[in-house]
């Protein structure tokens, strides 16, 4: 079943029959790989899939049960990181394994020199590193302090980590995770330059179009087993997505729906900095039973804009009328209690607290209903039924009522989030990044979910990095551009170029769309 | 005013401000140590109480001076693997544990002692550490007596300042060290041990509180007392901060309070009318500002107080 590898290039990595267990859990079962000199794989599957492990594994972080690892025809001895990286393996961390208070040069050199030296060479490092900058064109600052640095510029930090220790087989775990689309390009060109200077590397996503664009060959891991393996120029996006989740998965389609009253209306809203880039004069309506996209590289505006429906932030001047009327109050308690309901961007700082239960963390928005609550005493056993009900509906997997939150994998953690919010029977749903970092399947369901929401007659504002998502759901589509948003399309009139000059500021074209629908009306 | 000129110029109070400053540079350096690998050491207090009491134990059954301090710092790396087995591979709160090993040493000091000295109610004396005149720099004016008149334990205390600044900046071990304490993930993806980094510097930095300790019975008072530490240790936790965790600033805030301490001394016999409390909790006062002051740009250890556990984040 194995593609012929390309005759020239020499095997640098084999892992052979690659098995692990944690207590009953099967996290990989009898997984063979190999990679060539030059070569990107990807190593594709769900989360949970056993991707992650198998680095591990590869990398000496775990021991397997049975298999062995070759690098270069050696055999590395198991759980020993050290032997991993002498024999030129080097490994870019999902959750950076970097130290925010030291700087680039220190977090590079680290572990680099004999310990007992008594003298640094910090000058040889420095140079070393620097030499690595300019031949990858991966440009640092050898003395900025990590904490300073953008996401995109951490990862930078944790490649050239691993090319400073000689690495010649480099594992990326899910490097686009954190990134923006176009760091996310750049990344996969210096991608394509690593390999083309004789570097192997494996790159790990559930991301189709990431493996697509990225990869020469996939594997693809189902359960903890290599399920297949394609030639990327051999195999497509549905192919993979099918093999990944082990059936056909389809995105739900959008029914049609008649737009009713405007729920909310913002008009010309000032929001400052707070932290994130402030809102200058942002006008639009939200009515029932549509979804209003709004789209957007990152950081223009879009976490201020969630925010400010959300309750998190009052305007400083225009006016944000809520079903109609200017809302005594804007703040969080009285926005739940106004019924607009909140899907936040980072499920892990904002939508949950970790080392709570899960009980406490459904009816976390809720808890002085009088559905949770009586005189300051939580009724326990309405919470409890609330939260067994959110479990068995929304397909929580893994979660226990009374178990920690922080145990629950990414898109099951979501699941919950959306039953909290959808059972309180939200009239206006703020959906910020609802499927990020989540897998096929996941989404599938995340976007069933806000389709019935707005079934159900609820305004949504999706707010989304991800194109494909937004235009699949979405019944009018606005870009956000430096604390402005441009005017609204109808999704039939969305293609990549209408949508591209859209993001990227320039609204004639859309004005006119705006312009025709309304007329249409 | 005259008073105050009076107070500061006089060479016995800069004098005594390094004396007083020894065991406060030796515990805030211990303190650094374990807090730069992450792991917070309440036991402080305790190890501090047990290298006084151990070092005079020792000195009082015949052991030279130095002796006594090695003893002393034995006893410290004992405990503070104690600590440390608690701690890192079990993963314990760091809190709870300290304060118990505080709780555990110092009723055990006092027990031993009891044990070695059934009877008698003065506590009996050993020949302390005598001043040495460093030869040429002792005859300074001024600066000689101050500086170059202390015991040797002082001076091991400025050169350890010196050689922890340079260890934990400019040598590999160092860098490993701090690394460990800000993601100890990173050093074990690189290849090096952080739980082993953690239990042996911890043991080094225990030991250094004792020595602490153990300044105090072999070279300030002489003799041993079971509440002689009187909360130096958690002066060196508070000064640690005010230090931003860096050992040059560590030796500043160790002086700063020692200045502190020998003024207020001074001014209880010279101004009257005021109880003396007043003036014993000025130091404490004025450290508390300090801290306040300089805590604001701290750069905590970002594991600190976190246990790290391989594969988990």
């Amino acid at each position: 079943m194995s593609p012929p590898a390309s005759p020239t290039a020499p095997r640098v990595l084999d892992l052979d029959g690659i098995t692990k267990r944690f207590g009953p859990v099967t996290a990989n079962e009898d997984v063979s790989l190999h990679l060539d000199r030059g070569e990107i794989v990807s190593l594709l599957g769900e989360n949970g899939a056993g991707k992650t492990t198998l680095m591990s594994i590869l990398f000496g972080q775990y021991t397997a049960d049975a298999g062995t690892v070759r690098v270069e025809g050696q055999e590395l001895p198991p759980g020993k990181p050290r032997a991993a990286i002498r024999a030129g393996v080097g490994m870019v961390h999902q959750h950076f394994a970097l130290a925010p208070n030291l700087t680039v040069l220190e977090n590079v050199m680290t572990g680099t020199e004999p310990l007992w030296k008594l003298r640094s060479d910090r000058a040889g490092g420095r140079a070393r590193l620097m030499a690595l900058s300019e031949k990858f064109g991966l440009k640092v600052d050898p003395d900025a302090r990590v904490s300073d640095l953008s996401v995109g510029e951490c990862q930078r930090v944790e490649v050239l980590k691993a090319l400073y220790n000689d690495a010649r087989i480099l594992i990326l775990d899910e490097p686009t995770a954190v990134l923006t689309a176009q760091e996310a390009e750049g990344l996969f060109s210096t991608l394509r330059e690593m390999a083309q200077k004789g570097l192997s590397l494996i790159f790990i996503s559930h991301k189709l179009h990431e493996v697509m664009s990225a990869s020469d060959r996939v594997v693809v891991l189902r359960r903890g087993r290599v399920v297949a393996e394609r030639r990327t120029s051999q195999t497509s996006k549905e192919e993979l997505a099918s093999l990944m989740v082990g059936r056909e998965v389809k995105r739900p389609a959008r029914p049609p729906s008649t737009p009713g009253r405007v729920l909310l209306e913002a008009a010309d809203v000032h929001v400052g900095g707070r932290g994130g880039a402030s809102l200058k004069g942002v006008s639009f309506r939200l009515h029932a039973g549509e979804t209003l996209g709004i789209i957007g590289v990152s950081g223009n505006g879009q976490t201020t804009l969630a925010g400010l429906v959300s309750g998190l932030h009052a305007p400083d001047s225009g006016s944000l009328l809520i079903d109609g009327q200017t809302p005594a109050r804007h703040d969080v308690p009285h926005a739940i209690a106004a019924g607009i309901g909140r899907i936040p961007e980072d499920r892990n700082a904002e939508g949950s607290i970790g080392d709570m239960t899960t009980w406490e963390n459904a009816v976390l928005e809720r808890i002085w209903s009088p559905e949770f609550s009586r005189r300051g005493m939580v009724k326990r056993a309405a919470a409890r039924a609330a939260t067994e009900a959110i479990i068995r509906d929304y397909d929580v997997r893994g979660a226990t009522v009374e178990g920690r939150i922080r145990l629950l994998s990414g898109g099951n953690m979501q699941k919950l989030i959306l039953g909290r919010v959808l059972n309180a029977g939200p009239d206006i749903l703020v959906a910020a990044q609802p499927s990020r970092g989540l897998d096929e399947g996941a989404i599938a369901g995340v976007h069933e979910r806000l389709l019935e929401a707005r079934g159900r007659g609820a305004g949504v504002l999706l707010i989304s990095e991800d194109l494909e998502e937004v235009i699949g759901l979405s019944d009018r589509i606005r870009a956000i551009v430096n604390g402005r948003l441009s005017p609204a399309i109808p999704v039939e009139k969305a293609d990549a170029q209408t949508l591209g000059l859209m993001m990227a500021g320039d609204w004639s074209a859309a004005a006119a769309l705006e312009a025709e629908a309304s007329h249409a009306l | 005013m005259s008073v105050l000129f009076d107070i500061l110029s006089s060479v016995g109070m800069w004098e005594a401000v390094l004396r007083i400053a020894t065991p406060l540079i030796f515990g805030t350096l211990g303190v650094l140590l374990c807090e730069r690998v992450g792991v917070l050491n309440l036991g402080i207090e305790g190890i501090m109480t047990f290298g006084a009491m151990v070092g005079w134990l020792s000195v009082y059954n015949g052991a030279d001076l130095w002796t006594g301090m090695l003893v002393a710092a034995a006893a410290g790396a004992m405990f503070g693997l104690l600590h440390a087995l608690m701690t890192v591979p079990l993963g314990l709160s760091q809190h709870v544990t300290g304060l118990g090993i505080t709780l555990f040493a110092s009723s055990f000091s006092y027990y031993l002692f009891r044990l070695a000295v059934p009877t008698s109610s003065s506590p009996p004396t050993v020949e302390p550490f005598r001043p040495l005149a460093v030869p040429v720099l002792s005859d300074i004016p001024f600066l000689g007596p101050v500086l170059f008149t202390q015991t040797p334990p002082t001076y091991l205390a400025l050169v350890l300042v010196a050689l922890l600044a340079w260890g934990l900046y400019r040598t590999p071990l160092g860098l490993a060290l701090r690394m460990t304490g800000e993601n100890p993930h990173a050093v074990d993806a690189q290849g090096i041990d952080p739980v082993r980094l953690r239990v042996f510097t911890i043991m080094a930095g225990s030991a250094l509180m004792a020595m602490g300790g153990a300044f105090l019975t072999l070279a300030a008072f002489n003799s041993f007392f079971p509440t002689m530490v009187q909360g130096r240790g958690w002066i060196c936790v508070a000064l640690v901060v005010f230090a931003s965790w860096k050992p040059g600033r560590a030796l500043l805030g160790a002086l700063l309070f020692a200045f502190f301490d020998a003024f207020q001394l001074r001014l209880q016999t010279v101004v009257d009318g005021v109880p003396y409390q007043l003036f014993l909790m000025l130091p404490y006062l004025l450290s508390i500002l300090a801290l306040i002051l300089m805590a604001r740009r701290a750069r905590v250890p970002q594991a600190l107080m976190q246990p790290y556990r391989r594969g988990e984040r």
